[in-house]
């Protein structure tokens, strides 16, 4: 017979914190279970937003001094200062301050506010690039260190490359690979830190690498207790950075200032040691709630000063910076460092996991003015109160800064306790983790089909060697035949490289303090993505509807179409065209499935296309569905520009469609509106986004950034960008700075679709 | 009876014409020529698409939810739909009857209103376009004189059909005070007006103009700011209270 919690707890009398005093008890004080102590003790709120408290003097002042260090930032070309001399590691740097008087959380990634530190275990040659690009040299011993001395991941993988994947990468087949920087797409479980402290945290991994001394000593076990020692070694150093800063974090923390402080300071541990593509944060809003919630009822904290420690706390994440080098912020349009926090959402108890501090942080973009960072991303569910969804409304209209994402479609996947890696990828907190894939072209793939497996822009034979198509006129089956071919060989050396990569960065530049902040048997996935999904349904809806001749050059490869007739085009709801995005969807999932990934990792796939898009289009040459070569993919899962000619719910109906089951790594769409196309009154507006969004969801739609905006806005602040600071724009998954865009990226932007009737 | 009618093209997030969000149903053909129109793309009565209500319905149909939702419904605009009334009518009854849809018509009133009844007895709101009071002014403005419209809204206003007048504001041809005041009169001796919306004119619409090639007369004419517009509801609200006084 199996005891239950009560009778265990009457046996074992768990240790009293002073910063458990007053929570109701349960399993997670006898395990590392978050999720359990959340739904404990969170307090749901219904209501809206009137309770909110505006800025303090200290948030004023202190936000004022880093709008001016941004402003230098930028003046600067991009970074202030970079600290060439250490090597970031978590205790590398003395403690930083902006303003040490007024900053109620602190912690800073080096000794000084914007600072960059150099992380080179991803890959020397990006850090030398990017010091160079900024007018900095490391010094000659760091570089041999990291060239002679010391392997880097980058190093790892091109020993391990081999000669069609160097190929594949150069045509641009399968790009934006994490082989030469940080993966990043881990989450942390920063909650822990506050909940537990530090010395818990360490006994439980030292308990999991007593379970490890067993009889057999094979590849995994021995990796298992390498990596758990890696951890609780990352552990022991956060305590010693904490300790630099005047805290004592050994023990849980025991009020919300003391929570925030104790959370940022794991995450902060993490960037230190990490520059991964994104760093994302978790889901802690509705955590902190729970010590802000209790700080309130004993009266030592006023709702001002919730509001400041949160406003102070974001500020933090706003400073968050990686070097990196000019090329990677080109892919990436501008320095995203994708601090996604994931907000809201439904428990499994039925309460909603919406609290007060939900609302706070959202409150940020006020209180603080609008900014890309952190990515706050809403988990909506058609069941969330609805004083907060008429916020959420209230806000994206207002500033731009936030995305949703589908709860009702994740939560029966991942529970109720996931949040968002980077732009779209759900994961269960301190449970889960993934090896960021970046994507494969699948719009060249399709030329690869009709060429032979010869590139299209290099005339370099990549794919496999099979007889070109030569007809007049392209022929739907035959096309369809090749591209299934294709796709299979995509599919297999996709794969392989990622195995190759993830092998590497494990070894090279593994994340100890992100897993140390894990269960020891974490679920991996290994997250592929695709581009140009709105470019191969067009174009194969071309082929098969309309009659498309190739142009070929005297090499014979098709570098134009022309297309006669009509065709139907993604993006319409139309069933014709968006069948065949469906089942191209299905499709190359189902071809990923197919091959080992490293570590076991489950495959998944994403539509998602950051905002390389833009980059991707420019390596691709014409396509079928009409598009020139060179021209911008569409972002992510959207239909291609204009194309679109029913208006918005067609448009999202379309995207709709896509499978999540098929694309589980997530489903990116951005929505671009003009103010007018929500309503002419204000209160209208709201109630028409929260109905588009509530209908989007109940239509299973994944995630949807939304953009409120006139186009004249943003060619004005193309043309004066020092009146536009803070513009935000929502662009794939994340957000960003518009006026940090190329010039090329912000005409792309405001080509796009903007919806709203004249 | 099985009607086709003649579409320009569908918007299915409407949030402009009518309550909620709507599906707008553009129709082809219009006796008016506006000089101001921003579709004259509709205006040829043998252009644009031939389709019956059915398919009209299979479009619909899967957003039914967010126009639920929302508080929205189906708008037909134009091009001027009462030119179809009998092909409007059949689809508004099949809303009616299949998901119980708000219905709206969004009409110069250029119309007689005999011709219309079966319409506007599946017709939850009019949204009624009251171009100028001006007899003359309307001649050229329009083409067209405005008693047919006058009689329709007079129409509406005797069988008690809920109507959104609308003005759009076209500075130096629909903004004079005394025309802004008789419209407000005129409005004030009508029954179910819930709502007047003065929607600024707005340049968008001329680079269809320049394809179709033909000649845009109100060159060098401004749209008009949210100060204006604000001065054009107070002047017709001016002239309703006066309407009403004299009642």
């Amino acid at each position: 017979m199996s005891a239950n919690e009560q009778e265990l707890r009457s046996t074992t009398e768990p240790v009293q914190f002073e910063g458990w005093r007053t929570f109701r008890s349960g399993r997670w004080q006898r395990h590392i279970d978050v999720n359990d102590f959340l739904t404990m003790n969170l307090t749901p709120y219904e209501g809206d937003e009137s309770f909110l408290a505006g800025p303090t003097e200290a948030t004023r002042k202190l936000w004022d001094a880093i709008l001016l260090l941004m402003k230098k930032e930028r003046d600067n070309g991009g970074v202030l200062d970079v600290d060439t001399d250490n090597v970031s590691t978590i205790t590398s740097h003395a403690p930083g301050y902006i303003d040490r008087s007024l900053e109620k959380i602190v912690g800073l990634q080096t000794d000084a506010p914007l600072k960059r530190s150099v992380q080179p275990f991803g890959g020397i040659r990006m850090v030398i690039d990017a010091c160079k690009a900024y007018g900095y040299e490391l010094p000659e011993e760091m570089i041999r260190t990291f060239t002679d001395l010391r392997k880097t991941h980058n190093q790892g993988v091109f020993d391990a490359y081999t000669t069609e994947m160097r190929t594949a990468r150069k045509a641009g087949i399968i790009t934006g690979l994490p082989d030469a920087y940080g993966r990043g797409r881990i989450i942390g479980d920063y909650r822990r830190v506050a909940l537990y402290g530090i010395d818990r945290l360490v006994a439980e991994k030292k308990e999991d690498l007593l379970q490890l001394e067993t009889d057999v000593m094979n590849e995994s076990t021995i990796r298992a207790r390498e990596e758990l020692s890696e951890q609780i070694r990352a552990l022991g150093e956060l305590k010693v950075m904490a300790k630099t800063y005047g805290y004592d974090i050994s023990r849980p923390a025991a009020t919300a200032a003391e929570a925030i402080q104790w959370l940022y300071f794991g995450y902060l541990a993490a960037i230190k040691e990490q520059n991964g593509a994104a760093m994302s944060l978790g889901r802690i809003s509705s955590f902190l709630d729970i010590y802000i919630e209790r700080d309130k009822k004993e009266g030592t904290l006023s709702e001002e000063e919730a509001q400041e420690l949160v406003d102070h706390f974001v500020m933090k994440l706003r400073l968050v910076k990686f070097l990196r080098t000019t090329d990677y912020n080109e892919l990436f349009s501008g320095d995203p460092t994708w601090v996604t926090e994931s907000i809201g959402g439904m428990g499994n108890d039925g309460r909603t996991r919406v609290t007060r501090s939900s609302f706070r942080f959202l409150h940020t973009l006020y209180n603080l003015g609008p900014a890309p960072e952190p990515n706050l991303t809403v988990l909506w569910s058609t069941r969330l109160p609805e004083g907060f969804k008429n916020y959420c409304a209230k806000v994206s209209i207002d500033t731009s800064s936030i995305q949703y994402e589908n709860d009702d479609l994740m939560r029966p996947i991942y529970g109720d306790d996931y949040g968002i890696a980077c732009c779209v990828s759900a994961m269960r907190i301190g449970k889960q983790m993934q090896f960021f894939g970046a994507r494969a072209n699948l719009a060249k793939a399709l030329l690869y089909a009709i060429n032979g497996g010869k590139d299209e822009k290099l005339g370099d034979q990549v794919g496999p060697a099979i007889a070109p198509l030569t007809g007049e006129t392209l022929d739907y089956e035959e096309v369809m035949r090749r591209y299934d071919d294709m796709l299979e060989w995509l599919a297999r050396l996709y794969m392989n490289t990622l195995n190759v990569i993830h092998y590497m960065h494990d070894k090279y530049c593994y994340e100890r303090l992100e897993m140390a902040l894990h269960d020891k048997e974490s679920i991996r996935t290994m997250a592929c993505g695709i581009a140009g999904l709105s470019v191969v349904a067009d174009s194969l809806s071309a082929i098969k509807y309309a009659k498309v001749r190739p142009i070929r050059n005297e090499q014979g490869l098709a570098v134009d179409f022309e297309i006669e007739g009509e065709y139907p085009q993604y993006g319409n709801n139309d069933d014709r065209v968006d069948g065949i995005a469906v089942k191209l969807t299905e499709a190359f999932m189902d071809k990923l499935r197919k091959h080992q990934a490293y570590r076991d990792a489950i495959p998944t796939q994403s539509v998602l296309t950051i905002t390389s898009n833009v980059v991707y289009g420019k390596k691709t040459g014409s396509t079928p569905d009409g598009r020139k070569a060179g021209q911008p993919f569409a972002p992510g899962a959207n239909p291609m520009h204009g194309r679109d000619r029913k208006g918005a719910l067609a448009s999202l109906s379309s995207v709709a469609k896509l499978p999540y089951e098929s694309s589980l790594d997530g489903i990116s769409n951005t929505f671009s509106l003009v103010p007018k196309a929500l309503g002419r009154e204000a209160d209208t507006r709201v109630m028409n986004l929260v109905s588009l969004l509530d209908g989007y969801a109940a239509k299973k739609g994944h995630h949807l950034n939304v953009n409120v905006f006139n186009r004249e806005q943003l060619l004005d602040a193309m043309e004066h960008p020092e009146q536009y600071p803070q513009l935000t724009i929502r662009v794939s998954g994340y957000a960003v700075n518009f006026i940090k865009l190329t010039r090329e990226q912000q005409m792309d932007v405001i080509s796009r679709t903007f919806h709203g009737a004249i | 009876m099985k009607h086709t009618g003649r579409i320009h093209s569908i918007e299915t997030f409407g949030t402009v014409d009518g309550p909620g969000i709507r599906f707008v149903l553009f129709l082809q053909g219009c006796a008016l020529k506006c000089r101001y129109c921003h579709n004259p793309d509709s205006w040829d009565t043998e252009g644009g698409k031939l389709r019956t209500v059915d398919e009209i319905l299979a479009e619909i149909e899967s957003y039914v939810d967010y126009y639920k939702r929302s508080g929205g419904g189906i708008t037909v605009s134009g091009g001027e739909p009462t030119l179809q009334a009998p092909f409007v009518a059949e689809l508004f009854r099949a809303c009616k009857d299949r998901w119980n849809l708000h219905t709206a018509l969004d009409s110069s009133g250029f119309c007689e209103p005999s011709h219309a009844e079966a319409l506007l007895s599946v017709t939850d709101l009019v949204l009624l376009d009251l171009k100028l009071m001006d007899q003359r002014g309307h001649v050229d403005l329009t083409t067209q004189p405005n008693d047919r419209t006058i009689a329709f809204a007079k129409r509406l206003s005797q069988r008690g059909n809920r109507m959104w007048v609308r003005r759009v504001l076209v500075p130096g041809f629909t903004d004079r005070p005394e025309d802004l005041i008789d419209l407000g009169s005129f409005i004030g001796e009508l029954y179910g007006v819930e709502k007047v919306e003065v929607l600024p004119y707005h340049r968008m619409g001329v680079y269809k103009w320049q394809q179709l090639g033909i000649p845009y007369t109100l060159v060098g004419v401004k749209e008009p700011g949210p100060e204006e517009v604000q001065r054009a509801y107070r002047l017709i609200e001016q002239g309703r209270s006066m309407a009403s006084g004299a009642q």
